[in-house]
């Protein structure tokens, strides 16, 4: 990736984060940590990767993201806006009533949004089967789901890997947002991932670890996956920080899963983002 | 002799996905169980079988559905519902996923399989969640023209359906309405309501109430949720009387969606067959009948007393 690449879409993550950090504070509190940690895979993906329009949301043959941390809803509606899907002003109505952009990823609600997730665990199966769809329909178009580290812990999240790698999916590419952090702890303090890498390459994957900040870490892990025609599905793990790019968000550690944010609070976060900018 | 249930059930897929490329199987190691396995070697390509993985087998239904395709996902109605509950409420019907869903061998049907896999709360669990069609077949006529009529509608459908063959309720000149009550036998004194298994023994029993004098409506309820209230009404007050009968637990199912119908609509004393909110156990069908008053003879006595206590 070329440095002009590299910035523009650090540039992008950066607006990412702060349109997280405005829509949830409008909102009063959100699931900010585990949205914060994924603002560069995020970037990357509709930035540089995703073969899509945001003026046909429903394209044939698009790339299709299933965000199965369902709760990281509002890192893709900034990506969303910011992609022009709809209006930045959109994201001002963040949980509230009748709204089109709920905490949790709702595609009979939102456009762009290719799944519907939220109970933990879901997301990936349903990745798998748009994958598997498009391996019998004979689409060349690439299936892109990001997991949560504590949210596989859920037994499904290894049946789906199983079939997977059994159905053949190369054109499967899964993120694990390791950001090492869940509600009551840490992951090796809850119940431990141990080694995902190697995990995941049981289940007969192709793993790749790499900074999960570093959009270009993260362009190439994409590439790699991509120019191996071996049948296997990617598993690429973004070793994250839980709230990266806000200190004191950071600083809370496990309670920053779920945070409120006042306006002094949402002030000195993009000011932070920004001053990191200059 | 009539057909197995589950071969009327692969004949019928056989004809849909001839005319619907987008129908596929997705199954979770009872396909072949099912009787479907000359589905697999007439569609090799649109078989999926996801292993023992019923969670699973359910989210790449609901992917599938998203990209475009009508999965039809099956196994024993244990594992087609209670065990993915959470996945047909969330990624089936709050997605809005097209996916049909088959679970065979319901209630007493799980037969020398055993109280482990009895199902008598299927119906009850899935019906209190919004946005899916529920239908249990009473014979393989109904099974018959039931299958191509739930791919005419989009949007998640569950049938809860014996493998077995079953006596015949109706004949060749039957049409089947989706959501709309079948009147089998019109009758003053009492509304007998059943679904599924129970359907034949309430022609049954209402043969031997009409020699005792008690002429017994009897309505086969087909499509249970949307339940036809209007049907259930005008029935009740006809009869002024009701007996349920159901291969289900007696709360939560078809007695459950009769009473809500007729208590804010038509209040009339509800007898109910079924399984009184009792574990399951392992035997035979003639054996389970009697065990859990799965009998027209239990339908008799309920609805000589429904005529009496009138």
């Amino acid at each position: 990736m070329n440095a002009e690449k590299r910035q523009y879409l650090e540039k992008k993550a950066k607006e990412i984060r702060k349109l997280v950090i405005k829509a949830i504070g409008d909102a009063g509190k959100g699931h900010i940590g585990g949205c914060l940690s994924i603002a560069d895979v995020i970037a990357v993906l509709y930035f540089k990767e995703l073969k899509i329009d945001p003026q046909n949301p429903k394209m044939e043959g698009r790339d299709r993201v299933v965000m199965s941390k369902g709760h990281a809803g509002p890192t893709l509606y900034a990506a969303l806006a910011l992609a022009g899907y709809f209006d930045q002003e959109c994201l001002k109505t963040l949980n509230q009533p009748r709204t089109d952009l709920p905490s949790h990823c709702d595609m009979t609600k939102t456009k762009g949004i290719d799944m519907t997730a939220g109970s933990l665990g879901q997301g990936i199966s349903c990745a798998v089967g748009i994958a598997q769809a498009a391996k019998m329909a004979g689409g060349k178009e690439y299936i892109y789901a990001i997991l949560g580290d504590g949210e596989s812990q859920e037994g499904s999240v290894w049946e789906a890997s199983m079939a997977a790698s059994h159905f053949k999916l190369d054109n499967l590419i899964v993120f694990l947002d390791y950001n090492k952090l869940q509600i009551d702890g840490t992951v090796d303090e809850v119940l431990s991932l141990i080694d995902p890498v190697a995990k995941w390459n049981a289940f007969g994957f192709k793993t790749i670890s790499v900074d999960g900040h570093d959009v270009a870490a993260i362009g190439d892990a994409i590439a790699w996956a991509k120019e191996q025609k071996d049948g296997k599905p990617t598993m690429i793990v973004l070793n994250t920080v839980k709230g990266k790019g806000v200190s004191f968000i950071e600083a809370e550690g496990p309670s920053n899963h779920s945070m409120s944010l006042n306006a002094e609070q949402v002030a000195a976060a993009l000011k932070e983002i920004d001053g990191e900018e200059k | 002799m009539a057909k197995d249930l589950t071969a009327v059930l692969c004949e019928n897929l056989h004809e849909v996905m001839k005319e619907n490329e987008k129908v596929a199987i997705v199954g979770a190691d009872l396909i072949k169980t099912n009787g479907l396995a000359p589905l697999i070697k007439q569609f090799p390509e649109r078989i999926v079988n996801v292993g023992i993985a019923e969670q699973n087998m359910a989210g790449v239904a609901a992917g599938m559905a998203s990209y475009g395709m009508i999965p039809v996902i099956n196994s024993f109605a244990a594992f087609a519902t209670r065990r993915i509950c959470d996945q047909i409420a969330v990624s089936i019907c709050y997605a809005n996923s097209n996916v049909k869903i088959i679970g065979t061998d319901p209630g007493i049907t799980a037969e020398l399989n055993g109280g482990t896999h009895m199902t008598f709360e299927d119906i009850g669990v899935l019906r209190s969640i919004p946005n899916i069609m529920i239908l249990e077949p009473s014979d393989a006529e109904e099974l018959k023209q039931m299958v191509p009529a739930i791919f005419e509608i989009e949007g998640p459908v569950y049938i809860r359906m014996y493998r077995k063959a079953t006596p015949d309720v109706h004949n060749s000149d039957y049409k089947f309405q989706l959501g709309k009550a079948d009147v089998l036998k019109t009758g003053k004194d009492v509304s007998i309501i059943s679904s599924g298994i129970m359907v034949s023994e309430a022609v049954k029993a209402a043969e031997e109430l009409s020699q005792k004098g008690i002429e017994a409506e009897v309505i086969n309820i087909h499509t249970i949720k949307p339940l036809d209230a209007e049907a259930i009404i005008k029935s009740a007050q006809k009869t002024g009387a009701i007996v349920t009968a159901e291969n289900h637990n007696i709360l939560g199912g078809l007695r459950g969606a009769v009473a809500e119908v007729i208590t804010e609509n038509y209040p009339v004393k509800i007898y109910p067959v079924g399984v009184k909110d009792i574990k399951g156990e392992v035997g035979t069908m003639p054996y389970l009948r009697e065990r859990f008053g799965l009998t027209s003879a239990e339908i008799v006595k309920a609805a000589e007393k429904a005529v009496k206590e009138k």
